[in-house]
């Protein structure tokens, strides 16, 4: 198709604005990736500037030896592993017998679960149930009351719902009961719904604080965020300082609390930013099923 | 099984009036068993806590428990209304939602459409990657990145603010300016994300009615106006519809880790009212009463949306 010289000037100006979005979505990180790289001294004189003036690791060292940290990154591992676990087992096997039409009750069963999607008992209530099961300084605060996300359900049924039910009725005549149908033969053939909400629940509790905030006290249980959260909104030194060997520096090489936070920042976001461009079809699939009445 | 136990069997079948619920659930045991475990995750974790809502019609003491708490009635509710606090805090979250809701919602459209625009397909997908990176970080680690970003003392914003010879704002600091900062940045990170599903409308458009367009000889623009808009319409009414009944939610997650007490008079909103109420200072009963009030009218705004939408089109929630 041949351009007019209008739509030729529009292709240019479209080009230049989304990639100065690009630039603005990508720059803030920059900032904090050029703080984390820089002398004290430098730090205030970065300005607009993309890469550091005198790239010094000193922050990144001592980071990598925060105590606090490590243990945070332990934890927020273990947890997303088994929440994810958790809610990927949980979420299939209430979707599957949902996906049947021919439940008994069907209806009635689906309402009460779609219902705690738009009601709670809210913050409080949920709050005392966690104490008074003597759940709180444990790993399962963070990870039963999340155990199934109904949203993830509602698409793994939608999907199990779009399988076709010879594969079913054969296995059936094969003498199989429900639960065998599910987990040899639905289950294997569901790969990438199950790896579309493994993937939603693996970054829902990677970024998760505030459960761990409220139920978690014991510093060797915190989670990643909620150290990051410590060393950088409410600026705990404690938690800023910590290390496991000692450091000497030399003279004006002392890493800041801020080039410190920024190191922190950019230790924890990297997994997700190296990882997610690779694996965002899942989640953008995810999305197309999910929008779709079952 | 030979004949007659057939027929036997299918006379009584068809004799049965209404099949027997018991017999019903045993023949699905299997399924009702997988069902069974989520229903008691549901039970426990979901429809306890609904119970404990009771706790905002109690003067709740810890020790004496649930049952045994004093009975107050609407008590919480009227301290609720009659003082200043909630009142902003109300006033706040509304606010910030209709504020919110006027930048955000035409952002990831415009997005969407300028996306769409691209005819290098490379250069499109990289944007569009980028463009949702910050939908997979958390409040906590972006609260960081804008900390230092709009810094007062170092940050590039204020660099370039006072080197044209403004004195540097607070953005996170200043009430003045919190909110549209809770906007921009709310913005910024949910626009790639957002324009997800206007992207994937548009694509779906039979592309013969843009070479039928070309051939009536519409230039681009007039091309977007009349296919187009028109073809994803739909999905934007729905999503504006939808976009209106969470007015009253607001993004706890954001607020709570970039509000400070410079700013609460603008910024503090009904979930982080309820949770320094409840889990600060420990008055769970006045809590849990601004919880409920809040998911009461969350829910009812709920119910009228997915009406509204069902009626609009046949996509509903469910």
């Amino acid at each position: 198709m041949r351009r007019s010289k209008g739509e030729r000037v529009f292709d240019v100006f479209n080009y230049i604005l989304l990639g100065f979005l690009g630039f603005c979505t990508l720059y803030p990180f920059l900032n904090v990736l050029n703080i984390s790289l820089s002398t004290p001294a430098d730090v205030a004189k970065i300005g607009l500037r993309i890469l550091p003036l005198n790239p010094n690791f000193e922050g990144y060292k001592k980071i990598m030896e925060n105590t606090y940290l490590l243990t945070g990154y332990k934890n927020t591992i273990i947890r997303t592993i088994l929440g994810t676990a958790v809610n990927v087992f949980l979420s299939a096997m209430v979707a599957y017998p949902l996906s049947k039409k021919y439940l008994p009750n069907r209806n009635i069963w689906i309402s009460m679960i779609i219902f705690t999607m738009f009601f709670s008992g809210g913050l409080i209530p949920s709050y005392l149930l966690i104490q008074k099961l003597k759940l709180t300084n444990t790993i399962w605060s963070l990870i039963l009351p999340g155990a199934i996300s109904t949203f993830n359900m509602i698409i793994v049924r939608n999907y199990f719902m779009s399988l076709p039910a010879e594969l079913e009725e054969s296995a059936r005549i094969d003498g199989a009961n429900d639960i065998r149908i599910l987990f040899s033969i639905i289950l294997p053939i569901s790969a990438p719904i199950i790896a579309t909400i493994a993937l939603w629940s693996a970054v829902g509790h990677w970024n998760a604080w505030f459960d761990a905030l409220i139920y978690i006290t014991n510093e060797k249980l915190m989670v990643l965020q909620v150290i990051l959260r410590k060393m950088i909104v409410e600026g705990s030194m404690q938690y800023i300082e910590s290390t496991g060997g000692s450091f000497v520096y030399e003279d004006g090489f002392k890493p800041t609390p801020d080039i410190i936070k920024c190191a922190a920042i950019m230790v924890s976001s990297l997994p997700i930013i190296m990882v997610y461009p690779f694996v965002q079809k899942y989640f953008i699939q995810g999305i197309m099923i999910g929008s779709l009445k079952g | 099984m030979n004949n007659i136990d057939v027929t036997r069997r299918a006379r009584t079948r068809r004799a049965r009036a209404r099949p027997n619920i018991f017999k019903e659930y045993w023949k699905y045991r299997y399924l009702f068993l997988l069902l069974s475990i989520g229903l008691i995750y549901y039970v426990i974790f979901h429809y306890i806590p609904m119970y404990g809502i009771i706790i905002a019609f109690k003067n709740y003491k810890f020790r004496l428990g649930i049952s045994k708490s004093p009975w107050i009635g609407f008590e919480n509710f009227a301290i609720m209304f009659r003082g200043v606090d909630f009142f902003n805090v109300f006033r706040n979250t509304i606010v910030i939602s209709l504020y919110k809701l006027v930048a955000t919602f035409p952002a990831p459209i415009i997005l969407a459409l300028l996306l769409n625009e691209v005819k290098n397909k490379a250069y499109k997908k990289t944007i569009q990657t980028i463009s949702y990176l910050p939908h997979f970080l958390s409040w906590v680690i972006l609260a960081g990145v804008f900390m230092q970003l709009l810094s007062p003392s170092q940050g590039p914003i204020n660099l370039i603010i006072k080197s044209l010879g403004f004195k540097p704002i607070y953005f996170l600091g200043n009430p003045k300016w919190f909110r549209s900062t809770l906007v921009a940045t709310s913005v910024w990170k949910s626009i790639g994300w957002e324009s997800i599903i206007y992207i994937a409308s548009i694509s779906s458009i039979n592309p013969e009615l843009y070479e039928a367009a070309y051939i009536d000889g519409a230039n681009r623009f007039q091309q977007t106006l009349k296919i187009t808009l028109p073809s994803i319409a739909p999905v934007i009414a729905i999503m504006f519809i939808l976009n209106t009944g969470s007015l009253i939610n607001d993004d706890f997650d954001q607020i709570f880790n970039l509000y400070n007490t410079a700013v609460y008079d603008v910024a503090d909103v009904i979930s982080t009212y309820a949770y320094r109420m409840g889990l600060v200072q420990m008055q769970y009963s006045f809590s849990t009463a601004v919880g409920l009030f809040k998911n009461v009218i969350s829910f009812s705004l709920i119910l009228i949306t997915n009406y509204i939408t069902s009626r609009f089109s046949e996509y509903g929630i469910w």
